[in-house]
């Protein structure tokens, strides 16, 4: 396998200046991540700060009325809402190691900003947030978690004003500060090492997983669920099982508003192969190759692309991919609230309703894990505007 | 010096990008690099990014800009280059692209997110039609990796003055000296100097020694259009210095 690369997809393509950093950053975590000294810190700062391991709840509710057995990786419970700050933890340490004294990122619903101007604030380094002005309005909620974390919140003006965007003004920041700052990427896509360097920080959702049902069950689970948007929940989840030819491993997809022709952001499903931040993946794009405005109900899956190794996965049919309605992550993010008493974010809450409306996807009695990357606080002004509450 | 202006396709019209074009050639431009728009140009400063957006709201796209070389074919003195993000060139077909930018008379490509590590077959593809893939390095750029780039370098090196994206600065950071010399150092092809430039006065603080053998402008050129003047008036302030 060529260096930086899932089968045909990754790969490095940046401008010349950001090679250096980026290969500054392969050999810090060559030396870093074995060292048991660093494990044992991020250990800590996961259990003793952030709160793994996260529970594995049975769904008894949903699970008879579905005719198997639904669980739920409770990411959800996490230190500041979601998986995000798996990566930002590792990658703050990371960046102490390497000497630098800032965090640069971008943020689209803002829940990688906050996680990332969270462990910044924990580990004693400044913190530079980028996020799309259209985004800064729609989630102003994390953009006053980010203030008040000693965070500065810079609104992108530029493009379509969303992630995809804060992503082209963090790559061009980091140009200018690469000497000071790591570039600490939300998603597990984006130029070599960030794919392998964000999955690696996330695996540790598949691997409690894992444990966590042979505790329970004696046997691995059929089937794994996730949402993908970049996909960094969804390859935490799934890397740790890929090996297992047992385990069905399900992405699923925000298909938009259902309508002919409506703005998505199902990447691998309706998108083609091509390049954008620094990787050769699926993406939405014209026919001339200019990337198209992607939507979503749920911020943190609106983006025109994905991580290149779930490209891979979806090339070798490993896994498969679905898309999922705005208007059916909404009705599972309300069943889910009133049979389970648990308030889901609404990206989780496609992976809950392909679950919810393809039982017959599976077989009865079926041990199903959906990862619940987040919880659903920060959707509650579009919950009022959606559902009317 | 030789002088290499960067204008964008379909800016600020169709019609007057195409007139620029010629205006261009027929005032002192050596080689002339013309802009592929891209929707997400991530090397580029607010300049350019909005010349691209507003080219791409004119409609313009890289089929177009082929037909429209290829109606002036043999109209230009100097070398053209096409200059544009990795994605249109492959969804046009990168090895069609090749074999009519061939025919159309292209000298030849930069493509600032195509770094060495991955140029390989690109690289490939061009330079059996003929055609250079003009290889960028910047400020961070080591010695040993520019004697890389050398090795399968041709047309000219796009030398990137600072660590940034493009647009017009006041001065140069100090190191540029630095960078030059390396350069100097490990290519034997000319050396173009890019980035930053407004006036032909900057040139004044590089030591004589050091100085590039050509400069591109163009967020400069770029802003001067914008303004509605014309750019044989931007042109004539560097003939001075083309010698």
């Amino acid at each position: 396998m060529r260096k930086g690369y899932f089968g045909d997809f990754g790969g490095c393509f940046v401008p010349e200046s950001l090679i250096p950093p980026l290969q500054e950053l392969e050999a810090a975590m060559a030396k870093f991540l074995p060292d048991p000294q660093f494990q044992s810190e991020l250990n800590d700062l996961l259990c003793n700060y952030a709160g793994r391991e996260t529970p594995l709840t049975f769904c008894p509710t949903l699970s008879k009325r579905l005719g198997l057995n639904l669980y739920l990786k409770r990411e959800d419970l996490l230190h500041t809402g979601a998986h995000k700050v798996n990566n930002t933890l590792g990658q703050a340490l990371l960046a102490k190691r390497m000497g630098k004294t800032s965090l640069l990122a971008e943020t689209g619903a803002g829940m990688h900003g906050v996680a990332t101007a969270a462990a910044a604030a924990r580990l004693g380094l400044t913190c530079r947030i980028f996020m799309g002005a259209d985004d800064v309005i729609r989630q102003a909620a994390n953009v006053r978690r980010m203030k008040l974390l000693g965070t500065e919140v810079i609104a992108v003006e530029s493009g379509t004003r969303t992630l995809k965007d804060a992503i082209n003004a963090a790559l061009r920041e980091w140009v200018v500060t690469q000497k000071t700052t790591h570039y600490c990427f939300g998603t597990a896509a984006g130029p070599h090492p960030f794919p392998l360097l964000v999955r690696d920080f996330q695996c540790v959702i598949g691997r409690e997983t894992r444990q966590q049902m042979l505790d329970r069950t004696g046997k691995l689970p059929d089937a794994v669920v996730a949402c993908v948007g970049g996909g960094s929940n969804a390859i935490g989840m799934f890397h740790p099982f890929v090996e297992d030819p047992s385990v069905r491993i399900i992405g699923v997809e925000a298909g938009g508003t259902g309508e002919p022709g409506c703005y998505h952001s199902a990447a691998l499903g309706r998108g083609t192969p091509g390049v954008l931040h620094g990787e050769y993946t699926m993406l939405l794009q014209d026919r001339n190759g200019q990337i198209e405005p992607s939507h979503s109900v749920s911020a943190g899956l609106d983006y025109p692309g994905v991580g290149p190794e779930h490209a891979m996965l979806h090339a070798t049919k490993r896994a498969e991919y679905h898309p999922v309605i705005d208007r059916q992550a909404l009705a599972a993010f309300q069943a889910l609230c009133h049979e389970e008493g648990i308030i889901p974010a609404l990206e989780s809450s496609h992976a809950i309703a392909w679950v919810l409306d393809n039982p017959e996807q599976f077989k009865k009695g079926s041990n199903v894990v959906v990862n619940l990357s987040g919880r659903g606080d920060k959707d509650m002004d579009i919950i009022r505007k959606e559902l009317g509450i | 010096m030789m002088l290499i202006p960067f204008m964008t396709a379909g800016f600020p019209t169709i019609e007057g990008f195409w007139k620029n074009l010629k205006e261009l050639d027929e005032n002192g431009a050596d080689i002339i690099e013309i802009g592929v728009p891209f929707s997400d140009p991530v090397a580029d400063g607010p300049v350019i990014e909005a010349a691209s957006l507003k080219a791409l709201g004119n409609g313009v796209t890289l089929e177009l800009i082929l037909e429209g070389l290829r109606q002036r074919k043999g109209q230009f003195k100097a070398k053209l280059v096409l200059m544009g993000y990795l994605n249109p060139f492959l969804q046009y077909g990168f090895e069609r692209l090749a074999k009519e930018s061939k025919e159309i008379g292209i000298y030849g490509f930069i493509i600032p997110d195509l770094p060495l590590d991955e140029d390989a077959p690109y690289r490939k593809m061009l330079s059996a039609c003929g055609i250079h893939l003009i290889a960028l390095v910047a400020p961070n750029t080591s010695l040993e990796r520019m004697k890389a780039y050398a090795e399968v370098a041709t047309g000219y090196v796009y030398v990137i003055s600072v660590l940034g994206i493009t647009g017009v600065r006041s001065e140069f950071p100090p190191d540029l000296s630095n960078t030059l010399r390396r350069a100097r150092q490990a290519f034997r092809i000319p050396l173009a100097l890019g980035f930053g430039f407004s006036s032909p006065e900057q040139l004044d603080a590089i030591p004589v020694a050091d100085r590039p053998d050509a400069i591109i402008f163009g967020s400069a050129l770029v802003r001067h259009v914008e303004a509605g003047r014309s750019v044989a008036e931007f042109m004539h302030r560097w003939v001075g210095v083309r010698g």
